[in-house]
């Protein structure tokens, strides 16, 4: 094993910094390329389609960003937004996470700055993408720190295309997750760093990542639970040292303090449940600090005394408060969670009590081959990432496990976690295809060398041989030197630091020499694991861009679907709210289920009723009670809502299956739960909704069936649903209070306005009339009889 | 209705009063007009045959127009020639005239002739004028299902300030439908053209009001605001941008739209609305998008030859009286068909209006972006126009 590496490295010193120079170069072009790599995958979705944002939140972020790059940050911070939950309205300042907006608000500004005229839609759309490379940086980082630089590039590139973060970061899908990630990575990164170092600059700048990731996403809290377990983890298996305090303090202190000033967080970064976990093991990490700090100064034998007398006081201290602090949480109704946090804890809470949450299909629970179709081939190298991390472990690798196991916990949750394992996935893979590169190369190396060295050793040359045999010693010294130098991060640190890092990698850097040695394999097997492990790669990378082509890329305002004579392109949605923007008053107020919400006030510019910031339930009951009654009822709680319009879609034309129809069960169910006179049984035939002929009367006799169903029969003259592949129940009606004026080219959107209220004195005399001239003609009637009697 | 009528009338009475005002040097020997109404764009041509009755040599022909027509009237081009036959003729400047003595109720514009007419010569005077917003849809207010029908008022004879010795009016209709017409004498109506005339011996400012109420279906296309971006590069293209407001300015649909009804049987269901509009645009136009403030509108077709390239757009949906819709398109054209370099400078020749075809609008703003550093500007165009500069930031990539 020597010689061979001996002999590579002989000659002197200098080529082997060029050979460093060369290794940063090499890596710092791949790095380049990784996010060429990652914008470019996500572009797939602008050359299918069109620049245009996609679906339903990012919509909402676009128009925020619009307010922004027109009226100013301060104008933002104080925008009450009236076009949307009427009458209650909306403090979008105070109620949005503004992390996204006002990071494409400035890139916004310093492009144009530049006098590069993008319009606020063009940045918006290529936010996204622009942040999948900057992450898959950060995630080069986070690797290098745990695991070198290899395992680190590895990481990056399978985190470019990795299709879980690819589903929520294609070019126009602008949502608070594209920038999140690249928040998330960059703070465990820093946490990381200073762990390895334990620098208070990192720390500080660990705090602000920790800021801008509170910015951006709901999500933080993942991050402010996930390092007070990484940091008890630490505690609990004796790893304690001071880099641990000085990675985790600063970070509570400044993190917490500046996550209070993002409004929508304010207090509630003391004040709830989610927090308190960090807070306990800040307690924690305090009396084990000290622990350490008085064991320094005592002799052994005092120092067992004090630990009892202390352990005894601070238990009983500890309970006290612990006591108090169960008492106030269960005080309240929610025990201080949030409803989402609550159905991370207890996956059967949403269900179970709140169907608002539940009825978002990425709150759903994932499938198997959700699995399979998000992380792919990952699923199966993580766990050789998991065993590679346990050799050796440190403290970075022990924290890459905590995040796999707590993200793999919580994707199984919720479908939309999915995208929180994804990195944690993406890492260890990069670790375990790396460590297995590493021994396969490493023993063909070796293998090769001894078949080369049987050759040439024989005819060899002397000068050489004897000079490379007189300095085996010092070169094999040197090239353990380089690779501790390696291994050992690259950053300027204090000299104290330095000499603490010099122990730990030379304790670490001992260990894998002697398996070096051990783990060497046959050639012949070594070079056909390398092989099938590049065809893996290969599947991955086949399978990624599958996914981003075909899977992930439609921005499902505008569908497509191929036929025999070509494309055929369903625009239906902008063409319904393109003629509510251009054919109604600016101050018509507009009702639909709350999917359709941000849309309409972002593409129609129209006062919605309830969107989807699903934040007031009784509002979204009301308007789900509303479509689940009779035509009447209905329109007298449209009028009550000052509503003109009414939106729905329906797919049963063309077989678009998430239309409002199969959406009906949730109006019903969330409606029901404020509303009692709307009972769900009433809805169901046989524990089913249906809307054939064995559906009930109150499902046919409902706004939503009789808006949707409109004048349907006449299609085709039966009535026939595509999506739900039966005829309709009821075939044929009328509209009293309600009247078509807009159905989309595929009947995908149609729009009812509420007929004006009847005059009541002209209503009162027809009764009159019609009950006089039924009187006179019954009586006229009788008059006729009585002659013929 | 009512209006007109008395503006007949009182016309009627104005004849006599003003006869004298007017110029009785000149005659008008022949007047034929043809109006077409197959659109919505009402375009009149006036064949005029003038004979200098007088003494003393003419060189300004006077043209007379009732205010509530010169007040829609978007064009007017007289070509003139003179002598026994009709030779090459030539374009005459137009103005608008106040003669003294005239009624007010009365718009006069004044041919200048290249020579003044002769004693005894004869002009051919050929005078095209564009109206908009002439036809009235009536009734206001139509549902899906029925047809758009429009009202045309004008006079079976000449407005002239010169009598008139003989005369004659056609009127092209659509087809379709006619309603009703004013029936005087000698009215015909053949297939779509009605006929009145010819009159003989008319005297100065005669008016004789005629209604003509018929079907018109075709698209009452209005854009009440289009702003055209010409952005000169001189990396080789001329980029133009075009952003439409376009409204149906015929009758307004009232009660439901239903798909159903217009999907099934959309030329009874619907034969009032338009669906698509034609743009043609120059040879050799590329890069032609078209889009609306929400993103591309998928629905649109491009035929393109050697003379012209023709673009065929769908709105996001069918347009219904009064409703209204704006979208952009936009195009690049190479740079050296549109300009051209003389005495060390360059010159864009460039048209104003717009590549639509049968569209009326109302208001055009057309803005050209010229590459950096552009001085002494200099503009001509055939028509007066409000203009301004402006100097905004200019692009850091393009230029």
């Amino acid at each position: 094993m020597a010689e061979p590496v001996a002999n590579a490295a002989a000659p002197a010193p200098a080529p082997g910094r060029l050979r460093n120079a060369f290794g940063g170069v090499l890596c710092a072009f791949t790095l380049i390329l990784i996010g060429v790599l990652a914008f470019s995958i996500r572009l797939f979705s602008v050359i299918k389609y069109e620049s245009v944002i996609h679906e339903f939140d990012p919509y909402f972020n676009f128009r925020v960003t619009q307010f922004l790059s027109k009226n100013g940050i301060y104008e933002f911070w104080n925008w009450f937004d009236d076009r949307t939950w009427y009458p209650l309205g909306r403090v979008i300042g105070g109620t949005v996470y503004p992390g996204l907006t006002l990071t494409a608000g400035s890139i916004w500004w310093f492009v144009n700055a530049l006098n590069i005229p993008l319009s606020v839609e063009t940045v918006c759309v290529f936010t996204a993408p622009i942040f999948s490379a900057i992450a898959s940086w950060a995630t080069y980082l986070l690797t290098k720190e745990a695991k070198g630089t290899g395992a680190g590039l590895m990481a990056a590139a399978i985190l470019a295309m990795v299709p879980s973060y690819i589903s929520r970061s294609v070019a126009g899908s602008y949502d608070n997750e594209a920038v999140a990630i690249f928040a998330l990575v960059f703070t465990f990164y820093l946490y990381v760093k200073t762990l390895n170092t334990g620098s208070l600059f990192y720390a500080t700048l660990n705090a602000l990542s920790y800021f801008y990731m509170v910015c951006s996403w709901g999500g933080y809290t993942f991050i402010i639970n996930l390092i007070p377990m990484h940091v008890l983890l630490c505690i609990v298996t004796g790893r304690y040292s001071s880099r641990l305090y000085i990675a985790y303090a600063p970070l509570v202190i400044l993190g917490t303090l500046l996550a209070a000033l993002v409004p929508v967080v304010g207090f509630n970064a003391v004040l709830t449940s989610e927090h308190f976990a960090s807070f306990l093991v800040f307690i924690i990490l305090h009396v084990v600090a000290f622990v350490y700090y008085i064991k320094g100064l005592l002799t052994p034998r005092l120092f067992k005394m004090a630990m009892t007398l202390v352990i005894t006081v601070g238990l009983a201290v500890c309970f006290a408060v612990v006591a108090i602090l169960v008492a106030l949480v269960a005080s309240s109704p929610t025990k201080g969670w949030s409803g989402r946090s609550l159905s991370l804890l207890d996956p059967t809470y949403a269900s179970k009590y709140i169907p608002i949450i539940a009825s978002v299909s990425e709150h759903q629970p994932p499938t198997w081959p959700s699995y399979f179709m998000d992380i792919n081939v990952l699923a199966f190298l993580v766990p050789a990432g998991i065993i590679s991390c346990f050799l050796p472990l440190s403290d970075a690798s022990s924290f890459m496990v905590l995040y796999l196991v707590t993200a793999v916990y919580f994707s199984g949750v919720m479908v939309r976690l999915m995208l929180v394992l994804a990195p944690a996935a993406c890492i260890l893979s990069g670790i375990a295809l790396s460590s297995a590169f590493d021994v396969l190369t490493r023993s063909m190396k070796f293998q090769l060398s001894k078949l080369f060295d049987d050759g040439p050793a024989i005819s060899g040359n002397g000068s050489p041989n004897g000079s490379s045999a007189s300095t085996v010693n010092t070169s094999s010294s040197k090239n353990e030197k380089t690779e501790k130098s390696e291994a050992a991060p690259k950053e300027k640190q204090s000299k104290k630091n330095r000499r603490k890092d010099k122990e730990v990698t030379e304790s670490v850097s001992v260990k894998p020499k002697k398996e070096k040695r051990l783990s060497v394999l046959p050639l012949e097997a070594s070079i056909v694991s390398t092989l099938l492990l590049i065809a893996l790669g290969g599947f991955y990378v086949v399978h990624c861009v599958w996914a981003a082509a075909e899977a992930y890329s439609a921005p499902s305002i505008v569908l497509t679907s191929r036929s025999r004579e070509g494309l055929h392109v369903f625009d239906d949605f902008r063409e319904a709210y393109a003629w509510l923007s251009h054919n109604t008053d600016v101050d018509d107020k507009v009702a639909s289920w709350w999917d359709y919400g941000y849309q309409t006030t972002a593409m129609a510019n129209r006062t919605v009723i309830v969107d989807n910031n699903t934040w007031n339930n009784t509002h979204i009951a009301t308007v789900g009670t509303a479509m689940s009654s009779p035509e009447k009822a209905a329109w007298e709680i449209f009028d009550s809502l000052d509503v003109k319009y009414v939106l729905v879609v329906f797919g049963g034309l063309v077989g678009y299956p998430s239309d409002d129809i199969n959406k009906f069960l949730w109006m019903v169910r969330i409606g029901g739960g404020e509303f009692p006179h709307i009972k769900e049984p009433d809805y169901l035939r046989d524990g089913q909704y249906r809307v054939d002929a064995q559906a009930t009367p109150t499902m046919l006799n409902c706004l939503m069936y009789k808006l949707c169903y409109y004048r349907f029969v006449e299609t085709d003259g039966k009535g026939f649903d595509r999506v739900r592949g039966y005829e309709i129940g009821k075939k044929h009606f009328k509209l009293t209070h309600f009247e078509e004026v807009f159905t989309t080219h595929h009947w995908m959107v149609r729009i009812y306005k509420l007929k004006p209220q009847k005059n009541r004195i002209r209503g009162k005399l027809k009764k009159l009339k019609s009950q006089s001239s039924k009187t006179s003609s019954t009586l006229a009637a009788g008059r006729k009889k009585n002659p013929w009697q | 209705m009512a209006t007109p009528l008395r503006l007949a009338a009182l016309l009627l009475v104005l004849v006599a009063a003003f006869a004298s005002a007017a110029r009785a040097d000149l005659v008008v020997s022949r007047a034929d007009r043809k109006v077409d109404l197959t659109s919505h764009i009402v375009r009149v041509l006036t064949s005029l045959k003038v004979e200098n009755a007088g003494s003393e040599p003419v060189s300004k022909v006077l043209l007379a127009f009732p205010n509530i027509q010169a007040k829609n009237l978007a064009a007017i081009r007289a070509f003139g020639t003179e002598g026994k036959v009709k030779g090459l003729s030539s374009v005459l400047p137009i103005e608008v005239v106040e003669p003294s003595g005239v009624p007010p109720e009365l718009t006069f514009f004044s041919a200048s002739l290249h020579k003044p007419l002769q004693k005894g010569k004869i002009l051919h005077l050929d005078v095209l004028t564009v109206f908009t917003h002439f036809l009235q849809p009536f009734p206001e207010e139509i549902t899906q299902a029925d047809s758009q029908l429009v009202v045309f008022q004008d006079s079976s004879h000449y407005l002239s300030p010169y009598p008139v010795k003989v005369q004659t009016l056609s009127i092209r209709l659509p087809g379709g439908r006619v309603e009703s017409y004013t029936k005087y004498g000698n009215t015909k109506l053949v297939d779509s053209e009605l006929k009145y005339g010819p009159y003989e011996d008319v005297p100065p400012f005669s008016y004789n009001p005629i209604i003509v109420h018929f079907e018109n279906n075709n698209p009452f296309a209005v854009a009440k605001e289009l702003i055209r971006e010409i952005e000169i590069s001189h990396w080789g293209n001329v980029q133009i941008t075009e952003h439409y407001n376009i409204v149906h300015g015929g009758a307004r649909l009232k009660g439901e739209f239903s798909r159903l009804d217009y999907q099934s049987r959309p030329y009874a269901r619907g034969v009032s609305s338009f669906r698509h509009l034609i743009a043609r645009l120059p040879a050799r136009a590329h890069s032609i998008y078209y889009r609306d403030e929400i993103g591309n509108i998928s629905t649109s077709h491009l035929w393109s030859d050697s003379k012209k390239t023709q673009l065929e757009i769908e709105p996001r949906f069918p347009l219904f009286g009064g409703w209204q819709t704006t979208f952009t398109i936009g195009y690049g054209l190479p740079l050296q068909d549109f300009v051209f370099s003389a005495d060390g400078k360059r010159f864009l020749n460039i048209t104003f209006g717009s590549p639509m075809e049968e569209i009326l609008i109302e208001k055009l703003i057309v803005k050209v972006v010229l590459p950096e550093g552009s001085k002494d500007i200099d503009v001509s165009a055939p028509f007066p126009t409000n203009q301004w500069q402006e100097v905004v930031p200019h692009w850091t990539i393009d230029n």
